[in-house]
């Protein structure tokens, strides 16, 4: 298994892609008119749309798992967490596969994306750390904004995203 | 992660190392003068500092030095492990155990160092005596005959400098035997070929040539054989030495071990996962080709679903070990207990070479350690009270294993004092389990003692009775998907007895559909299934309850607990569950029938709902959730209603 970046290790780790690599290549994709990114290391496959197994009472960020190659893969809608409302179901719809270590051992996790577009190079120069104010966001959960084209491209922040769903036991009562 | 890791390998190691040191120090509370027991300790000690040292592990080398010197003056007969030294260096093996992790608190290292400080340093005689025992014998001369392991140079033996030391001892002729030699085209030249023969005089003991061997005893030919004056000039027949039942032992387990590989989990979970693939396109290749009438396909289709099922089984048995690595851990656990209580505790085990799954074993530990502090606080008496009551003053507790069927049990037995079934009821009584005066059978009175929040120890202990009581054993037990029994004589003893599946990968469950959704519910909680009658389902909106032969039970609605929103089946089922004697009935739309299943994980997110204990893949390869029987009856009987408004 090959070692994979500790992205949701610490919260520094933030800029420990940009350092190490100078400028990372990121997958982009599509959520709610929105354009994210992953780093390319992460992204293990994009797949299909599959069946999905609701989990009653989970947070409605991962309320799904899905089968991918006979791994259970829980899916993650990053609009829950940046306040999107659900989007029409389209023909473009992916999932992309990503691994990520979270707290001590390293599970895949499948992002719902609208589209999956490219794999591209983004140039540190033209990024910048989320503002503080002018976002629909929380805060914590952008790692960076880089200007790509006519466009923005979202660097999401899965660990702090996902923190909520880890530890907080959910409505047991 | 990396198996190339070299800490890791150290650590791995070293881990072995300590669990060895471990083992023999308490065969050393039984036989304290066991030279070969105490070369093993000195021998590993010497082992961990050096290696320790090699991966960079100063603080650790430099511990495990102090330790090795206090046990080589019990080598050289300068002191005696005496009970107190064994459990001083017990708790040095501890503090090397957390300095191979990392998380030692230097000051335990220097209480340790302190503690072993004290002991007199005054060499006994009557001790060197007997170390040196054969010594004593000594007389003139000694004809040694030796062969150093065939590994023993690319291992790093310098050869040379071993027959330098012999030399040293006294008046040394060495003679090289070269007839082991192989041809040179068949001469591997790491090896070691040559044999010596030697002949040693001057006053030299017999322990001082074991001394020069001692790191090689185990794996060596070695004889040693008196010169007798008388019988000078004739040669004396070479004695073998054996290098003691525990060298023997030693290389027994070196031998099995030669034929083991050590594999990550991971990597089996992986495995695992690719036959669980595999099975799936198989059972789709099976169904495609019973809709062809193409012979040859079937039988090909027929051909890789035995194969699938093989290579199921055998992946099973890959993930099974022998519990005789748990047991071995206790036999610490016991010298502690009864250092603490002042017992004579002896440990009986059995059935040691009995299979259970990795992961049950692990998580088994904590609530046989549990138990086992049970058996030695409450259930064994003192020894003066046991030979008031005409035992002997050793409490013995026995843990045995064995299979029948599909599950593995354990047993905890103790010949203590049995469970005072008066102390129970009037503990029940006080904490208003029972009502005064009722009537229960002895199995159920026994029961109470799972009952959560009971205990009947008189005063809390340091060792049991702290607020963690038999109830969270069960409930552990209860999450291996296994049973836990109590049998007990008052005045001769407790026993209880565990039943475990062999294996948590694969469980027979009842896949059952609510609203859209599939779940499996594990067979083996489940005791029937009927029909919601129409009438029973209207009457049950201000209270879930069913009559069932004359008992009253109550159940839950999945659909509701689910927050499912399609509309209901017309014939809703229920599935009746329990737990022991704990009923409930859930509520489903329709049972489609039993299924072998391979169980998976929950991903982390969902572990906390506390309503599935897992998932697993369907023929179809969708995914259902596994239902966590034990707590939706505890949900049950406590009344909660849907759960989360998230859904």
């Amino acid at each position: 298994m090959s070692a994979i970046a500790p992205v949701a290790a610490e919260n520094d780790a933030a800029d420990l892609a940009w350092d190490s690599r100078g400028n990372p290549e990121v997958l982009t994709f599509a959520v709610g008119g929105e354009t994210f990114a992953v780093e390319a290391m992460l992204v293990r496959e994009i797949v299909d749309p599959l069946p999905e197994t609701r989990v009653p009472g989970a947070l409605p960020l991962v309320d799904a798992l899905v089968n991918v190659r006979g791994r259970i893969v829980p899916l993650v809608d990053l609009r829950a967490a940046f306040a999107m409302p659900p989007s029409a179901v389209t023909a473009d719809r992916r999932i992309v596969v990503v691994e990520l270590t979270l707290g001590v051992a390293a599970s895949l996790l499948g992002l719902r994306a609208d589209r999956a577009h490219e794999v591209v190079t983004l140039a540190e120069a033209s990024s910048e750390d989320p503002p503080a104010l002018g976002m629909r966001w929380p805060q914590a959960h952008v790692r960076r904004l880089v200007r790509w084209r006519d466009d923005v491209i979202v660097l999401p922040d899965l660990a702090a995203i996902l923190a909520p769903a880890l530890g907080v036991a959910v409505a047991t009562d | 992660m990396s198996t190339e890791d070299p800490t890791g390998v150290f650590r791995a190691e070293a881990s072995e190392l300590l669990d060895q040191v471990e083992q023999a120090l308490l065969d050393l509370t039984q036989r304290p003068d066991d030279a070969a027991l105490i070369d093993s300790v000195f021998r590993g000690l010497h082992t961990l500092k050096g290696s320790g040292a090699m991966f960079g592990f100063d603080a650790l080398a430099a511990f495990t030095h102090q330790i090795e010197s206090v046990f080589d003056r019990v080598r050289k007969g300068h002191a005696r492990a005496t009970p107190e030294l064994v459990a001083t260096v017990l708790s040095a093996r501890d503090h090397m155990r957390a300095l191979v992790e990392g998380d030692a608190a230097p000051a335990a290292g220097e209480a340790i160092l302190a503690r072993l400080a004290t002991p007199a340093d005054v060499p006994d005689p009557a001790l060197v005596a007997s170390r040196h025992a054969a010594a004593s014998v000594a007389t003139g001369a000694w004809r040694l005959s030796f062969r150093l392991p065939r590994q023993a140079l690319a291992h790093g033996t310098n050869a040379l400098a071993l027959l330098d030391e012999l030399r040293s001892l006294g008046d040394c002729t060495l003679v090289a035997r070269r007839e082991t030699i192989p041809p040179l085209d068949r001469l591997a030249e790491r090896d070691c070929y040559v044999g010596w023969e030697a002949l040693l005089r001057g006053n030299v003991p017999r322990a001082a040539i074991d001394e020069v061997f001692l790191f090689l005893l185990d794996d060596m030919e070695l004889s040693v054989a008196p010169l007798v004056p008388s019988e000078a000039g004739a040669r004396p027949a070479a004695v073998p030495v054996a290098p003691g039942a525990n060298g023997a032992a030693a290389r027994a387990a070196r031998g099995a071990q030669a034929e083991l590989v050590r594999v990550p989990a991971a990597r089996l979970d992986t495995l695992m996962d690719r036959v669980g693939e595999l099975v799936i396109a198989q059972s789709r290749l099976t169904e495609i080709a019973g809709d062809r009438h193409d012979l040859l396909l079937r039988s090909v289709a027929e051909e890789i679903e035995r194969l699938a099922a093989e290579l199921r089984d055998t992946m099973m048995v890959l993930r099974m070990v022998p519990v005789a690595s748990l047991f071995g851990r206790f036999r610490r656990l016991i010298h502690d207990l009864a250092r603490e209580t002042g017992k004579v505790i002896a440990l009986e085990t059995e059935g040691e070479a009995t299979e259970i799954d990795k992961t049950v074993g692990e998580r088994l530990f904590d609530p046989l350690v549990h138990t086992l502090r049970n058996a030695c606080d409450h259930g064994l008496e003192p020894a003066h009270e046991r030979l008031a009551a005409g035992k002997p003053a050793t409490g013995t507790v026995r843990l045995t294993a064995s299979q029948a069927g599909g599950a593995a049990i354990i047993t905890i037995s103790d010949d203590g004092r049995g469970i005072s079934r008066e102390r129970v009821r009037a503990k029940a009584e006080t904490s208003g389990l029972v009502a005064p005066g009722e009537t229960l059978a002895d199995a159920e009175l026994l029961a109470l003692i799972f009952h959560p929040g009971f205990s009947t120890a008189g005063a809390v202990t340091t060792l049991s009775g702290r607020g963690v009581g038999m109830d969270v054993v069960k409930r552990e037990i209860e999450r291996l998907r296994g049973t836990i029994e109590l049998a007990s004589v008052e005045g001769e003893g407790t026993t209880v007895t565990l039943r475990l599946p062999l294996t948590l990968a694969i469980i027979d469950g009842l896949l059952v559909r609510v609203g859209t959704g599939r779940y499996v519910i594990p067979l083996a909680a489940v005791e029937e299934c009927l029909e919601l009658s129409t009438e029973a389902d209207r009457r049950s909106v201000g209270r879930c309850l069913i009559t069932l032969r004359d008992r009253l039970v109550p159940f839950l609605r999945l659909r509701e607990l689910f927050a499912t929103d399609t509309a209901p089946d017309p014939h809703q089922k229920i599935v009746v569950v329990a737990n022991r004697r704990e009923r409930i009935g859930l509520v489903v739309d329709q049972i489609i029938g039993s299924h072998q299943t391979v169980v998976k994980a929950l991903p982390p997110f969902h572990l906390s709902l506390g309503t599935f204990s897992g998932a697993t893949i369907l023929g179809d390869g969708g995914v259902a959730l596994i239902l966590d029987v034990p707590r939706l009856i505890a949900r049950g009987q406590h009344g909660r209603g849907a759960m989360g408004e998230a859904a």
